[in-house]
């Protein structure tokens, strides 16, 4: 057996401190499968040591939650079915980051796995996933081409993985920034639904219950996945492809419903997937939860190849693998289900009483480690902080629009408001005939068809405004997403955040890691969104460049099933409002917005400014609206401010508007400024928007009438922008297309 | 009427089918499991659509060999009702029961959108409550589903008039806009797009309902 050196130590990732922790626990010095077991519990990935501290202030608890963070999703629970049980949803969202840079295609398609089987190991059938992603600009004259290859292999990956095991993507979000273009953001959100009384969880409960493995064979890929997630980039990244794993929808397709058939039985007692630090997490976790050991012998773990080491064996993240303890008596009723679908299970283990988890070769005890410290008691770290990384002026520049319509044009062209359906039509976004509001909309919806509620989803960050104020920043980004919500009639009842961040052991990193999660906690609680769960992706970093601070939220809302409004104007000759009125703005407030962006090409200043209590005032009034039909048609105002969201509700139907606005606010910041609390509605019952507008005591201004084929927008008389639909509706619709095979031509 | 929704490992369609026949059709819909060779009295056989066995080597090519197929090839030589949706008109394709094949997309991408259809013929228990000229607004969510066939089996589809939907638009390279096909007997029929797809508004279109009510309206007991 290799000797544990100060080398071989710092090669797993360990400092000196942690290593002393660990002799401790052991009471002895561990050996090289004991020292690798300990590196990716302890890794950043697996234990959230930076974090954890700064996670306890988010608030987690309503009187919907059936399971907050800490368990493989959280669960919120949505309302009862027609015998009056209750039903509920898990969700959560996990980053694929590090592996999808080195092979985009398979790092993407086993993030989609990964996040699929913490839905379906609660005992819930995945029924929506979506994704944030995040990539460099596809243009640019350096890393364009490379950018491009790893949006189509991400792209081509989630559709693999997602078409094949016939879950629906509903929708999602692509952006693009240079500091991704070396640590590009792959975040995947995925929901279930599932009866209360059919909940499972990953604890090893009853001594002398047997431990059974199920799924794929265990192969040498993916060893050290998690501290692979858990370093920085650097030249030598791209070597550690074999860190990769290889997905295979169709074995997960087969797990899935082999283990939603054996958990019916009612033979199993607890159930956890093998995803990052795959045999040793799921082992480690369920006894430490339960409070009880497991001990397994690895010469009953199936395996792909021959003469893997234990240290390999227990490190391995080949995909597709579950873990779960039946009781003892019952076992061939769970072997019986996985036979039917042609699945490996053996029996490798047994619960034990003693605490420990202990991994046995052929009977030769190889490691043997106390459970709880293992899983639980990963060193804290309170990393210092000082004032949040940005290099970003406060001042803005002078600027002042020669034509504001080509402006508007600029930004239907640009990647990152351009249409994305390149994108989305490669998804299969109807499997399973629930998608009320499929890509593209504010927010997606799912009806459950058991109880005739529905479930809105809404994914969302924003890097500019975080790179500028991470606080404020994250609080926008949770009050769009709930607008969302709003704006399809939605009620936000849940959230799960990835933060996406660089090196915590920098403290400008680690500042916006704080500002970033008490500006959330601030937020989530006015909104009244408890986070269920999350995910932390730290080192997003390459060559020193940290991506911006990326905290990306996934907030759903519960609604009564019915066809959402959308955001397309349906109908000529309807009246336009703009609910929450035009709003503030300065110059300094313009340097997050995309008009800063992709028309000045600049960054600066501070982001939008956020008034909580207002918001929250526009969304229970727009709420109400959809809700009771009194407007056809909803979108709430975001990246490219008012002249933007306007375009975006003109393009459903080609059916644009004549806007006639009074406002003394300089035309770039009238059209552009992206200030939040605001919507678009249309509506063929003024009256009554007008009447609940006032009943929440938030403006609705009467901005205009929609019009066939046309948009125009004019204030104070003067014409601003005009434009015909179709011709703006065209640059949008083909942009990101164009950009991907420019390179073909070239 | 009852219908019978094969399950193949890999099969994600299945729940759809059946949801569609037992919830919005207003017919009887029970699964059929592939190792299986008891169709259980079905009067039409739905092979669903999804990945079959993860449609490796070629989507449907492994699917052929499954004992439930055999039934079904009986089924089909009594002149039982056979209905290959998606995945299902590839396996109807590997398997025989249907001519041509099934290739990439032309495009070379996955492909998920509604789109418009017309109705080949009306002469088949799938079209036959199909008004003349009515375009269907219905769904394919497919990688594989560029139809293509010898010129000579083509041009006998058409002479035949068992060409059974057309796309208006043809979204991936298929041969003469090929959406769905009908066997010399006009009792198997396989398409592409997803009628159980189309069958409520809430799903955006009912016009999926049109095929099922086809085969209600030609469906005559025997027993």
């Amino acid at each position: 057996m290799s000797q544990i050196t100060p080398e071989v130590v710092q090669a797993h990732q360990i400092t000196p401190d942690e290593y002393e922790r660990i002799v401790s626990i052991l009471g002895r010095e561990p050996n090289i499968t004991e020292l690798g077991i300990f590196s990716v519990m302890w890794s950043e990935h697996c234990s959230y040591k930076s974090s954890r501290v700064h996670l306890k202030k988010l608030p987690t608890r309503s009187k919907l939650v059936v399971q907050g963070p800490g368990e493989n999703a959280g669960i919120l629970e949505i309302g009862p079915d027609a015998e009056g049980r209750p039903w509920c949803i898990a969700f959560k969202i996990e980053s694929h980051n590090h592996p999808s840079f080195i092979e985009p295609f398979q790092g993407a398609a086993t993030g989609v796995g990964g996040i699929l089987r913490d839905i379906f190991t609660m005992g819930a059938r995945p029924l929506a996933v979506m994704d944030a992603l995040r990539f460099g600009p596809l243009d640019d004259p350096e890393t364009g081409l490379r950018n491009q290859r790893i949006l189509e292999g991400v792209v081509g990956g989630i559709a693999h993985y997602g078409n094949c095991f016939g879950v629906p993507t509903v929708g999602g979000e692509t952006t693009f920034e240079p500091s991704y273009a070396g640590n590009p953001l792959v975040n995947v959100f995925a929901l279930g639904v599932f009866r209360k009384d059919q909940i499972f969880y990953g604890k090893a409960h009853g001594v002398g219950n047997p431990v059974i493995y199920v799924g794929s064979k265990t192969g040498r890929d993916g060893i050290h996945g998690a501290t692979m997630a858990s370093g920085e980039f650097t030249e030598e990244s791209k070597q550690k492809r074999p860190n990769v794993q290889v997905g295979d929808p169709f074995m997960e397709k087969l797990l899935l419903e082999a283990c939603l058939e054996a958990m019916h039985t009612g033979a199993i007692a607890g159930i956890q997937d093998m995803g990052a630090a795959g045999l040793t997490c799921s082992t480690c976790e369920m006894s430490s939860r339960a409070g009880t050991g497991i001990e397994i012998d690895l010469q009953h773990v199936p395996q792909r190849e021959t003469g893997m080491t234990p240290y390999e064996i227990m490190l391995s993240e080949s995909q597709e693998r579950m873990l779960l303890v039946a009781h003892k008596g019952r076992e061939h009723e769970v072997l019986e289900v996985f036979k039917k679908w042609g699945l490996d299970a053996k029996i490798i283990g047994t619960v034990t009483g003693d605490g420990m988890m202990r991994v046995k070769d052929h009977g030769k005890v190889v490691a043997e480690i106390p459970s709880r410290p293992l899983a639980d008691e990963a060193p804290l770290y309170r990393r210092p902080y000082t004032k949040p990384l940005r290099t970003a002026p406060m001042e803005a520049p002078a600027f002042a629009s020669s034509d504001l319509t080509g402006d508007l044009f600029t930004l239907a062209s640009s990647e990152d408001l351009c249409s994305k359906e390149w994108i989305w039509r490669q998804y299969d976004y109807m499997v399973r005939t629930n998608t009320l509001e499929g890509p593209g909309g504010d927010a997606a919806v799912i009806r459950v068809k058991e109880t005739g509620t529905s479930v809105a989803m809404s994914l969302d960050g924003n890097g500019r405004y975080c790179y500028l104020d991470p606080r404020e920043g994250t609080k926008l980004l949770v009050a769009e997403c709930c607008r969302n919500l709003a704006c399809v009639g939605a009620e936000p009842v849940g959230a799960t955040n990835n933060l996406n961040f660089g090196n915590p052991e920098r403290p400008e990193i680690m500042a916006q890691i704080v500002e970033a999660i008490e500006g959330m906690a601030e937020a989530c609680a006015v909104f009244e969104t408890p986070i269920t769960g999350g995910n932390v992706s730290l080192y997003n970093e390459t060559l020193g460049e940290a991506v911006f601070p990326s905290p990306v939220m996934g907030i759903v809302g519960l609604m009564k099933t019915g066809a959402p409004a959308g955001i397309a104007f349906k109908e000529a000759g309807e009246d336009v409002f703009l609910i929450g009125g035009i709003g503030d703005a300065d110059n300094v407030r313009m340097g997050g917005t995309q008009y800063a962006k992709q028309v000045l090409k600049r960054i600066w200043g501070l982001p939008p400014k956020l008034d909580m209590e207002f918001e929250k005032r526009v969304q229970q009034a727009v709420r109400a609206m959809v809700s009771s039909r009194a407007v056809t048609s909803a979108h709430d105002l975001s990246d490219g401010g008012l002249a933007w969201a306007l375009a975006e509700c003109s393009f459903g139907k080609e059916i644009g508007a004549e806007v006639e606005l009074h406002s003394t606010l300089p035309p770039e910041l009238l059209l552009y400024h992206e200030g939040p609390s605001r919507v678009i509605a249309a509506s063929d019952q003024p009256e009554q928007v007008i009447a609940l507008a006032t009943q929440y005591g938030v403006p609705a201004l009467r901005i205009g009438r929609t019009r066939e084929g046309h948009l125009s927008i004019r204030n104070q008389g003067q014409t601003l922008i005009e434009t015909s639909v179709a011709a703006l509706k065209q640059q949008w619709a083909t942009a990101l297309e164009g950009k991907l095979h420019a390179g073909l031509h070239a | 009427m009852k219908f019978g929704v094969v399950v193949f490992p890999g099969s994600n369609c299945d729940h759809d089918a059946w949801y569609a026949v037992s919830h919005n059709v207003g017919h009887q819909a029970e699964f059929l499991w592939h190792s299986d060779t008891d169709l259980k009295q079905s009067d039409c056989v739905i092979l669903p659509g999804g990945f079959s066995y993860g449609d490796y080597l070629r989507c449907g090519a492994i699917a052929k060999f499954s004992p439930i197929l055999g039934a079904v090839k009986k089924h089909a030589q009594a002149g039982g009702l056979v209905m290959g949706i998606c995945n299902g008109f590839q396996i109807l394709t590997e398997s025989g029961l249907l001519p041509g094949a099934l290739v990439r997309n032309r495009g070379l991408k996955f492909i998920c959108a509604p789109v418009r259809l017309t109705a080949g013929t009306r002469n088949s228990p799938f079209t036959n409550a199909i008004p003349d000229g009515r375009q269907l607004t219905i769904p394919i969510a497919h990688g594989e589903g560029c139809y293509v066939a010898e010129q000579r089996v083509l041009d006998e589809l058409e002479a035949e008039e068992r060409i059974a939907f057309r796309y208006v638009d043809n979204p991936n390279g298929s041969l003469r806009d090929i959406a769905g096909v009908l066997n010399k007997e006009r009792n198997v029929m396989g398409m592409m797009p997803h009628p159980e797809r189309a069958t409520e508004p809430l799903m955006g279109s009912s016009d999926g309902l049109l095929v099922f009510e086809s085969l209600v309206r030609a469906f005559v007991p025997t027993k």
